[in-house]
């Protein structure tokens, strides 16, 4: 009797304090997100009061000490280094998630997830050394200096693709096993199930995979800092050295102040718009199986 | 319920809202020293304050960043007890007493293998201006110049360019990095760099074999010697200023950090004691 009151559908005294603890934490979450953003926004609102919103875009360089403040070459490195990235450990990502669930014998399979576990694990700091004093000097060798765009996006990809993978590998595993005997007793190939069933009804899955490794691509600060060379430019080629809006951030806040450091929290807010941005995007592809 | 779910949620907006309105400072007491001044100074003053702190239990040490003008400007107007300036007094500042806390210098490096040991005022300007892009214009073997500079605001940057008279945006930078140990293995990577760092954490990495080597300056040797007598000329002393004599908390402050018993913190941020 005692031990059914607590499980009981009938609200009790426990349920009462459950729900108000959870929307205590609902709401202190709510308010964590909202009030970063607010603080970000108002700490770069002397700056805009003062030159308004478009020098950000057409101001002649970033140069904070003599009021240069264009912001437009990190929002391009910003870009370009998650784009990259993107693009090259999506599809990575994808086919080792199907190697891992269809190709793979079944110890492997343990094994290389296991790994691509322990990948996504590696702090950044760690990732950014090792591309500063092995991924570096070797493109040097083909272009000086190394630091570079294309540094930043390797390393950026080498990141997140335990992201994608993972979360694609999950996306794969939750695929009804109905739908793909029912495709197997079509007399389909192995090739045609993943095509036509399981990348289909993954796609939620594989679509948060992405959605979280660009976030964490825009978001990436040490790793790009210590390779990406951090000169302000809009890249013209993969082996020119660009600075995101994150490393911007990191090497100039210790020492910045007044406009400057209103000028780096500006950089921070468009920072912030992107992410939203992107959670915006995920929602809008990222529902459903697509032949649901 | 309802109004009383609305009420909870505009309980803890308001909480959190009070929150950051609070970091008003509070009035002064007689155990609380305001410091402020030069972002090179105030780390290691900080480490000192915190020291000093615990020794003496009560008192309170605020440090605040704001560069080395403002530190004088808080000091003459009375705001700040102590004001932190990273360079000598100028003859015109006469109404501030200095108490140099340490000296500071900056040396340039290059790859290990590089066999350009000497570079002069002229050469270095036009290497990082860009009017050279060839170690073989310096004296050195065929390799392109890939300069290593610091990020705007940083201190080191500050004390080159006004070395070498350049504004920051005469320099054409191939890579910016951050802290001196990037740099350091920034130019270890780089067959053709040139960088500086803090002659501290140059030769420190080279205790430790790292890929880099020292370029003497005009001929003179970047040592810490050389840094702590004035002889090599990138390198300035670091200042506390007061506004008149200073007497009970502040005098014994001043006098703990010109101490020995912060040299171990001093090192710690590569700047060199004065002893004398």
């Amino acid at each position: 009797m005692t031990s059914l009151k607590t499980s009981t559908s009938f609200p009790s005294r426990i349920d009462r304090v459950l729900a108000w603890a959870l929307r205590g934490a609902g709401v202190l979450a709510g308010s964590l997100a909202f009030m970063l953003v607010a603080f970000i926004a108002m700490e770069s609102l002397p700056i805009l009061a003062a030159i308004g919103p478009f020098r950000f875009f057409t101001d002649p360089s970033w140069h904070p000490l003599q009021d240069r403040f264009n912001l437009l070459p990190m929002l391009a490195g910003t870009l370009f280094v998650a784009t990259g990235a993107v693009i090259l450990a999506a599809p990575l990502g994808v086919l080792s998630a199907l190697f891992c669930r269809y190709y793979a014998p079944a110890p492997m399979a343990v094994a290389y997830r296991r790994l691509v576990e322990l990948l996504a694990g590696i702090p950044s700091v760690v990732y950014g050394l090792w591309g500063l004093v092995v991924l570096v000097p070797l493109l040097g060798r083909i272009q000086p200096p190394g630091q570079s765009l294309l540094a930043g996006i390797l390393i950026l990809a080498l990141m997140i693709l335990p992201t994608i993978a993972l979360l694609a590998d999950s996306g794969i595993a939750n695929v009804p096993r109905d739908h793909i005997l029912a495709g197997a007793s079509l007399g389909m190939t192995r090739w045609g199930l993943i095509r036509r069933i399981v990348l289909p009804s993954a796609r939620p899955g594989i679509i948060a995979g992405i959605i979280l490794g660009a976030g964490r691509a825009l978001g990436e600060t040490m790793a790009v800092l210590m390779v990406a060379g951090n000169v302000v430019q809009v890249p013209t080629g993969f082996f020119d050295p660009v600075r995101t809006l994150t490393a911007n951030i990191a090497l100039e806040m210790a020492y910045a102040m007044d406009g400057h450091r209103s000028a780096l929290f500006m950089g921070g807010l468009l920072l912030a718009l992107l992410t939203i941005a992107l959670v915006a995007a995920s929602h809008r592809f990222g529902k459903g199986p697509a032949f649901a | 319920m309802k109004r009383l779910q609305w009420a909870f949620t505009l309980a803890i907006l308001s909480m959190a809202a009070g929150c950051s309105q609070s970091g008003e400072r509070n009035g002064e007491s007689p155990g609380k020293l305001v410091i402020t001044g030069s972002s090179t100074v105030a780390p290691v003053v900080g480490e000192i304050a915190r020291r000093f702190e615990s020794l003496h239990p009560g008192v309170r040490i605020d440090v605040q960043t704001g560069g080395s003008s403002r530190g004088m400007a808080d000091c003459r107007q009375g705001l700040s007890d102590i004001g932190m300036v990273s360079r000598d007094l100028k003859e015109n500042e006469g109404d501030l007493i200095p108490y140099a806390l340490a000296r500071d210098g900056i040396t340039l490096i290059t790859h290990r293998d590089n066999p350009t040991g000497d570079l002069t005022d002229a050469q270095v300007k036009a290497a990082f201006s860009g009017a050279v892009t060839n170690w073989s214009e310096l004296g050195g073997p065929d390799l392109p110049i890939t300069v290593i500079n610091k990020a705007e605001g940083r201190s080191t940057l500050e004390l080159f360019l006004s070395h070498f008279k350049l504004a920051s945006t005469d320099v054409k930078a191939h890579v910016i990095i951050g802290d001196n140990e990037q740099g350091i293995k920034s130019v270890a990577g780089i067959p053709g760099a040139v960088g500086y760092v803090s002659i501290g954490a140059a030769e420190y990495a080279m205790g430790r074999e790292a890929a880099i080597r020292s370029l003497a300056l005009n001929g003179i040797v970047p040592t810490l010697t050389g840094v702590g007598d004035g002889s090599f000329p990138l390198s300035r002393t670091l200042n506390l200023v007061v506004k008149s004599s200073p007497q009970g908390l502040l005098k014994e402050f001043l006098e703990f950090a010109q101490s020995e018993k912060v040299h171990d913190l001093l090192e710690n941020f590569h700047l060199l004691p004065i002893t004398d």
